[in-house]
């Protein structure tokens, strides 16, 4: 495919990890904040290019697996009303909740279905006057614009049957969480291309000069994490903490504007819980007062409630990179993609998944 | 979840910024996408798409720029290579 395979050569990926390795004079730790990049490291083996002492952390960056039981209790709850029909991005069916999962409630009657976007929930709104059709809003920036104008079109078509059960999180206050955290080990990130592709990255800006940290926004293909991660040591090496752009064939500075727009007229900041790491403050999304109505929290009048994680599970850890996957006790035993404990074993971007799939065993040490 | 996915434009149905659908192709696979945040994006453009949306319209320019990155530095690191030996 014209844009992806062009970036997925071995011959470059070579030349860029030699590149790396002749500019790098000691131990760095760089952080990449998207599951999807998580996932391209471990499946091409990109770490394994990289120059001893040079170690790539996983972040927070997969937005099924930071959010929290309670959110997930709630979906359960409503999905399993007669009335409901529960609409979701699969990911989200297998994830944990405190007692059950979403596939369990589909499987004793639920009406739980798959969408591919969320305006295919719209539809199914359209075509079901009389049923409750709810969306699992799940996601990060990249998403925000698809769920922002699915209740821009259920409200224009002055839909009563449509809501979302929003779970949004935004990534630059968990970079923030992350770097104040007195265990922080990062000393360098790549940004997420797909979220700075909406949202641009000024916001990026003032936290790079704040705790004088390199930001490298990187996109997906084994080429683009290789050259971000190059970008980024280079500004170690020399000083600097500014932000820059691998990914400019699809982000600009100030990112999309009228998917901003849209966002800002449907969503407010809130604070948000993230599973395993707490509340962090503005870091979430929620539907503003204007489109409250679209907020199934509300239409169904669920009180929050707190619900002790799984015990076991060291997902907060692993989402804040200060644990690897495979240091989880858990991990390829009693946690498994097809019996979780955790979010990060279940989704297609959870770090654990990642391991699980690509790396049963941890690499050995350079 | 932020998967995205890079395709081409391959026709564009409505006028009305926010109801702009295309129809897009991924390596020969078509699929229904809207256009409402790509105002600019014309048929034969390559955009990428997220969950039904396109969220940007491709930098030809900027796309090949990864390639001369690569050539550029690696430039850079022979010729302090020459001027080590130099020395
Ligand atoms: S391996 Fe399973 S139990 Fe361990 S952190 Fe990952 S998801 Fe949680």
């Amino acid at each position: 495919m014209k844009y992806v395979d062009e970036y997925r050569g071995q011959e470059q990926a070579r030349r860029c990890a030699r590149l790396i390795a002749r500019l790098t004079t000691r131990p760095w730790v760089l952080m990449e904040l998207c599951g999807g990049q998580t996932h391209s490291i471990v499946r091409f083996g990109i770490d394994e290019l990289l120059p001893a002492g040079v170690e790539m952390v996983h972040g927070p960056g997969c937005p099924v697996c930071v959010t929290p039981v309670e959110l997930i209790d709630k979906a359960i709850e409503i999905a399993s009303r007669p009335e409901v029909i529960f609409t979701s991005f699969g990911d989200m069916l297998r994830v944990p909740g405190s007692q059950r999962d979403l596939l369990m409630v589909k499987a004793r009657g639920g009406d739980v279905r798959i969408v591919y976007s969320p305006t295919d929930a719209v539809k199914l709104a359209q075509q079901n006057p009389d049923r409750q059709v709810v969306f699992f809003a799940v996601g990060f920036e990249t998403t925000a614009p698809a769920n922002a104008m699915a209740v821009y079109q259920a409200s224009q078509l002055g839909l009563k049957n449509f809501s979302l059960l929003v779970a949004h999180v935004l990534v630059p206050p968990a970079m923030e969480a992350i770097l104040s955290s007195p265990e922080n080990r990062v000393q360098g990130f790549l940004a997420a291309g797909h979220v700075c592709t909406v949202m641009g990255y000024t916001e990026y800006e003032p936290i790079a000069r704040k705790y004088r940290v390199p930001i490298v926004v990187t996109g997906f293909e084994p080429l683009d994490i290789l050259q971000g991660i190059h970008l980024c040591i280079r500004q170690l090496e020399q000083g600097r903490a500014e932000v820059e752009n691998q990914y400019a064939r699809s982000v600009r500075r100030q990112g999309n504007q009228p998917a901003q727009e849209l966002i800002a007229r449907i969503f407010r900041v809130v604070p948000r819980q993230w599973r395993g790491v707490g509340q962090i403050p503005h870091s979430g999304l929620g539907l503003s007062d204007e489109y409250a109505d679209f907020d199934a929290e509300r239409r169904f009048g669920l009180a929050d409630q707190t619900i002790q994680e799984s015990p076991d599970c060291i997902a907060g850890l692993v989402l804040q990179g200060v644990k690897k996957p495979h240091e989880c006790p858990a991990f390829g035993t009693r946690c498994n993609p097809e019996k979780p404990l955790g979010a990060p074993m279940v989704s297609s971007e959870g770090a654990c998944a990642a391991y699980y799939r690509y790396r049963r065993q941890p690499v050995a040490a350079h | 979840m932020c998967l995205a996915v890079p395709g081409k434009i391959i026709s564009i149905n409505g006028n009305e910024p926010v109801a702009r659908l295309g129809q897009v192709s991924f390596g020969g696979i078509c699929r229904e996408v809207s256009l409402a945040f790509v105002p600019e994006a014309n048929i034969g453009d390559y955009v990428i798409v997220h969950v039904g949306f396109a969220l940007s319209k491709i930098d030809e320019q900027e796309a090949l720029d990864v390639f001369e990155h690569l050539r550029k530095f690696e430039m850079l690191d022979e010729l302090q290579e020459d001027q080590h030996e130099i020395r």
